[in-house]
């Protein structure tokens, strides 16, 4: 009969324990400072499996423990990463074992513990986190285990809840509307107008969606330059505008002019010069930057900040409205992998603190 | 008696409930789930088409030739291009919400031709005997009217999503629709394709015509034709951009209406003349 010598928990600071100032100290860290933690924790005897997850909201360690010593000079480390004494630690950080972190591995890779429910950002990390720990040995049975099947767990609530539905922010929302126009945004042409920062933004989410050919005009041309050089595209001078607009697909405009920069008549210049082919119009300026009447044009898309506002709207609600029955599933599914982990390989017995979930890994 | 065998009518019927239960099937799974579903669609309609195919086969033994000679089979021959297009191209295009408006299409024009027994009448025995250009002519003028009506749908769901986009009413067939773009660049493919098709269904027909004169069907030549310059100056005014996005959508969507309530007057006149025709020569 083998001997219990393990226990898993999960400890770490995240968008719920802590606040901003510490969270940017542990934000995204790259990968050569993750595996230095890993050579850090690596040392500490009695710690036989362990995976570092570090997003910008959160680092956390899923460790099979087998002394609580171990755990201790863990969480040392964590301290000594957010630079706060270990003593303080317990009030900016959270500590989980048995059951309770299991369920914790699983909402986390689900997205259910983001800061914006369902975005897909936290799998890839997640899976990145695991490769890492399996690249300097970290993992054994335990790990995964359960990191496969939170995994999989995470697939599967995106693909049978509505959590990922829809986009919840106004940058999203334009990308994604843009995608749906012109499907491969590879050759849509964009022009992003005036330098404001949901226009960056914007200009940012479709560059992640695909978009290759990017513009920048504004009204100071001081402005447009850096701006077209961070994004990397080009600027050409303000005064241009109305006749190079029909060589744009989407358009962004965010600009601080208190009248229409795009007026109807600029716009039906370009929509006929376009022959049909649709020109998205992204107006996110206050006062509009974009004449509302340019939606009467047939093949011209407008969308001001309230529209793209009501549908991230919208897709917040829908996806909250899922957080209960992914939440279930998440559930469902890592009490069914704790169960299988303490009826084949560990021993559940009770917790160091009491709480009567915690697993020893037998060797 | 009926020179049709009853298996035939059976096995278009299965055919037919297959598509209304794929296309209820999936219209169902989509408003539970808010997503596309694509696997089980493929594979009810593919067992639709196996029926129907057999049904078709079945009625091509029984008249000796390929089964287009009455209503209801040149219906249920254009549903089955329809349907051979759908699982041909759907997959490629991954646009399954095509093929849930495809199964829709089948289902119809399939139930549609079983609701006139008089359109399935049987045909005089002297009278089945084709000759193989006028045949192959029938079947790809036929199928190219399969293509059309997949471009009908396309056109219909190219509409839909525009004035989704339009409207701003971001609801499950906006999500479900491919984007407006790739619509139109489908619908481009399906014009070229029916067009193509029908060139050469006129031009294999034109080897019988040129021989028989005498046997040429001015009325069905004429339509034929008509509808080969309606699609071929779509097609033209597409490519020089002069007919695009909405109204195009609308023109490919009214054109083939126009071409199915062609095909009754025009199979209603050959059928007149099947009767007194020679057996060896049979009119287009």
């Amino acid at each position: 009969m083998s001997a219990p010598l393990g226990q898993f928990f999960a400890v770490g600071v995240n968008h719920r324990t802590a606040d901003l100032a510490l969270r940017e100290r542990l934000a995204a860290l790259q990968k050569d400072r993750v595996a230095a933690i890993h050579r850090r924790l690596q040392e500490i005897p009695g710690l036989r499996e362990r995976v570092i997850l570090s997003t910008c909201n959160r680092m956390e360690f899923y460790l099979v423990t087998e002394s609580d010593s171990a755990l201790a000079a863990a969480e040392r480390v964590l301290a000594d990463l957010a630079g706060v004494a270990p003593a303080a630690l317990p009030s900016l950080a959270f500590r989980k074992h048995g059951l309770d972190a299991a369920v914790h591995l699983f909402t986390v890779a689900s997205s259910l513990d983001s800061q914006i429910v369902g975005e897909t950002e936290i799998l890839g990390q997640f899976k990145a986190a695991y490769a890492l720990a399996q690249e300097h040995g970290a993992t054994g049975p335990a790990l995964h285990r359960l990191l496969q099947k939170a995994i999989q767990a995470a697939k599967w609530i995106r693909s049978n809840t509505l959590i990922g539905e829809g986009q919840v922010s106004i940058a999203t929302v334009a990308a994604n509307l843009a995608g749906k126009i012109f499907g491969r945004l590879s050759e849509a042409r964009t022009l992003v107008v005036g330098a404001g920062d949901i226009a960056e933004k914007t200009a940012v989410a479709l560059r992640s969606q695909g978009v290759r050919s990017l513009f920048v005009t504004s009204r100071r041309a001081e402005s447009a330059a850096p701006l077209a050089a961070a994004l990397g595209g080009e600027s050409f001078p303000f005064a241009e505008l109305p006749a190079r607009l029909s060589g744009f697909d989407i358009v962004i405009s965010s600009t601080a002019a208190p009248h229409p920069i795009l007026t109807l008549p600029v716009i039906a210049a370009a929509a006929r010069e376009r022959a049909g082919r649709p020109l998205f119009l992204i107006d996110l300026a206050l006062p509009r930057d974009i004449d509302p009447a340019a939606t009467t044009l047939a093949d011209v898309f407008v969308y001001n900040l309230d529209d793209l506002a009501e549908i991230a709207a919208a897709g917040l609600a829908a996806r909250l409205a899922e957080v209960d029955r992914a939440r279930a599933a998440a559930h469902e599914r890592a009490a069914a992998q704790w169960g299988h982990l303490a009826g084949q390989t560990l021993t559940v017995s009770p917790a160091t603190e009491g709480a009567g979930n915690s697993a020893h890994v037998p060797g | 008696m009926s020179v049709f065998s009853s298996l035939d009518r059976w096995a278009l019927l299965a055919g037919v409930l297959c598509y209304v239960a794929a296309a209820a099937g999936t219209i169902w799974a989509m408003l539970r789930s808010r997503r596309s579903v694509t696997g089980r669609l493929y594979a009810v309609v593919a067992a639709g088409f196996a029926l129907q195919t057999f049904g078709l086969y079945l009625r091509g033994q029984a008249v000796g030739g390929c089964p287009i000679g009455n209503n209801f089979e040149v219906i249920q021959f254009v549903a089955w291009s329809l349907m051979l297009l759908y699982l041909v191209v759907g997959p490629a295009f991954q646009v399954s919400i095509l093929g849930v408006a495809s199964a829709v299409l089948g289902a119809l024009l399939g139930a549609l031709a079983f609701t006139v027994p008089a359109w399935d009448l049987p045909r005089a025995a002297d009278a089945v005997r084709l000759s193989p250009w006028i045949e192959f002519h029938a079947a790809l003028a036929l199928f190219s009217y399969g293509v059309f009506a997949l471009l009908a749908v396309t056109a219909q769901a190219q509409l839909v999503q525009h004035a989704n986009l339009k409207r701003k009413r971001l609801n499950l067939t906006f999500s479900l629709l491919p984007p407006l773009v790739q619509l139109e660049e489908i619908g481009l493919r399906l014009l070229v394709t029916g067009f193509a098709l029908l060139t050469i269904s006129l031009l294999v027909g034109s080897v019988f015509w040129l021989r028989h004169l005498d046997s040429v069907d001015v009325l069905k030549l004429g339509v034929t034709t008509a509808v080969w310059l309606a699609f071929g100056t779509v097609l033209a005014l597409r490519l020089a951009r002069r007919l695009v996005s909405e109204s195009l959508a609308w023109t490919c969507l009214l054109l083939f209406l126009a071409v199915l309530l062609s095909l009754w007057p025009v199979n209603a006149r050959r059928s007149d003349r099947a009767a007194v025709a020679p057996a060896a020569v049979r009119p287009l």
